[in-house]
């Protein structure tokens, strides 16, 4: 017979039990194993002439509200000595290129930005409801429909890559286009990158040529000293860029 | 005799049983919150994956054109922009490469799309192609001379 006490005895092993059932079968994506990948992106800075395709690539493919960008393009102008002080515009994100520059002389260039992807990023530990994250295949996503918009994680992020999405009030950022990478196609911004100085890269796929890139060229990541494990990799990069 | 041993415990037995319904209340009120997902990769809702993953696409991705614009892809081999994938100058097409019949592509202006790359700035390579539009053309539009899939001046091409 069931008495009150054993009812009460029994009703947190109901719990436990009933969280397991809820918990139901994992999810599986057809065809795409998430743990055979390492995504990463591979900038080649004297390939890029700042025509700002991979902004409106992106903006189009993540209907990236107007004024916010998942990714954009600045263009550098280094005049002489000074290395520490480069002038930097990026009108409009780069989305609709660049006007003619003032600037005389110097060193000039073109630096497109995203997401880092970082193996240790600082977004990620900030965020107290785990609505943004690590995926097994190196992707800091975020779950909008878990995020509080507390705004933590764009604070955090030392590269600026993180807005609050003007209408659904939750963090936004590069998704290193997820629904793009997982069904084998390469991300909006690479797809339509007229030169090739962005490219999609798996670092888990021995016959990758980022492999053979990165051992024969000069390769950096931004701010490594903050050694956030930073997965977009620019060659060329000039000492100035922040 | 048989002798009562919680003749004196009463008091912790309710105590007890407050703190078992109290954890009891906590593990049910955590199963019904806590997404079911949640855990599966690490501390975040593992179907999260999954609706990332199935968001629809807009660019198509150049394998999908060259399946049917093989005559293209071979002009385009032959020149200059081999390495430019179609949807950087045509747009988003994925509609297209589902319903090809009643999804068109709108041609792109000339006059607007080359000068996106090829016009003049200070912060491009300089082994770039580069032009001053109206220096080069005075006006004309680019594919008065240029074919846009090979766009090297062929020997007796029209030029001013």
């Amino acid at each position: 017979m069931i008495t009150r006490r054993k009812l009460l005895m029994l009703l947190p092993a109901a719990a436990f039990a009933w969280e397991y059932v809820l918990a139901g079968t994992p999810e599986t994506a057809p065809g795409f194993n998430r743990n055979e990948h390492w995504w990463g992106m591979l900038m080649d800075i004297t390939k890029c002439i700042g025509c700002g395709n991979c902004v409106r690539a992106c903006a189009t493919e993540n209907h990236v509200p107007d004024g916010y960008f998942r990714t954009w393009v600045e263009r550098y102008h280094v005049a002489d000595w000074h290395q520490e002080t480069p002038q930097v515009d990026s009108p409009g994100g780069g989305k609709n290129g660049f006007p003619p520059s003032t600037a005389v002389g110097g060193k000039n260039f073109f630096v497109p930005k995203l997401c880092n992807h970082c193996v240790d990023s600082p977004c990620t530990q900030v965020c107290p409801v785990g609505a943004t994250f690590h995926t097994p295949d190196g992707v800091v996503l975020v779950d909008d429909k878990y995020c509080l918009g507390c705004r933590y994680c764009i604070q955090a992020c030392p590269y600026g890559c993180r807005f609050l999405n003007p209408t659904s009030h939750t963090a936004e950022k590069c998704s290193l286009c997820y629904h793009r990478i997982t069904k084998g196609l390469t991300t909006a911004c690479c797809e339509n990158c007229p030169t090739g100085a962005r490219q999609l890269v798996d670092l888990k796929n021995p016959a990758d040529p980022i492999h053979e890139f990165l051992k024969t060229h000069s390769v950096q990541v931004l701010k490594p000293h903050l050694a956030t494990g930073a997965k977009v990799f620019y060659n060329e990069l000039d000492g100035s860029v922040r | 005799m048989r002798v009562n041993r919680f003749k004196d415990a009463e008091h912790l037995l309710r105590l007890a049983g407050a703190f078992a319904v109290g954890i009891a209340l906590f593990l049910l009120l955590r199963a019904y919150f806590v997404p079911k997902s949640f855990g599966e990769y690490g501390h975040y809702r593992g179907a999260a994956l999954a609706e990332q993953s199935d968001k629809p696409i807009s660019y198509a991705g150049h394998q999908a054109c060259e399946d049917c614009h093989g005559d293209v892809l071979e002009v385009k081999k032959a020149g200059k922009h081999a390495g430019v994938n179609c949807e950087a100058c045509h747009g988003p097409l994925a509609r297209h490469a589902e319903d090809p019949a009643s999804v068109v592509p709108v041609l792109p202006d000339t006059a607007v799309l080359c000068a996106r790359c090829h016009e003049a700035n200070i912060g491009k390579p300089k082994t770039f192609p580069q032009v001053v539009s109206a220096d080069h053309s005075g006006g004309a539009v680019c594919k008065t001379c240029h074919q846009p899939h090979s766009p090297l001046l062929q020997p007796g091409a029209k030029q001013s």
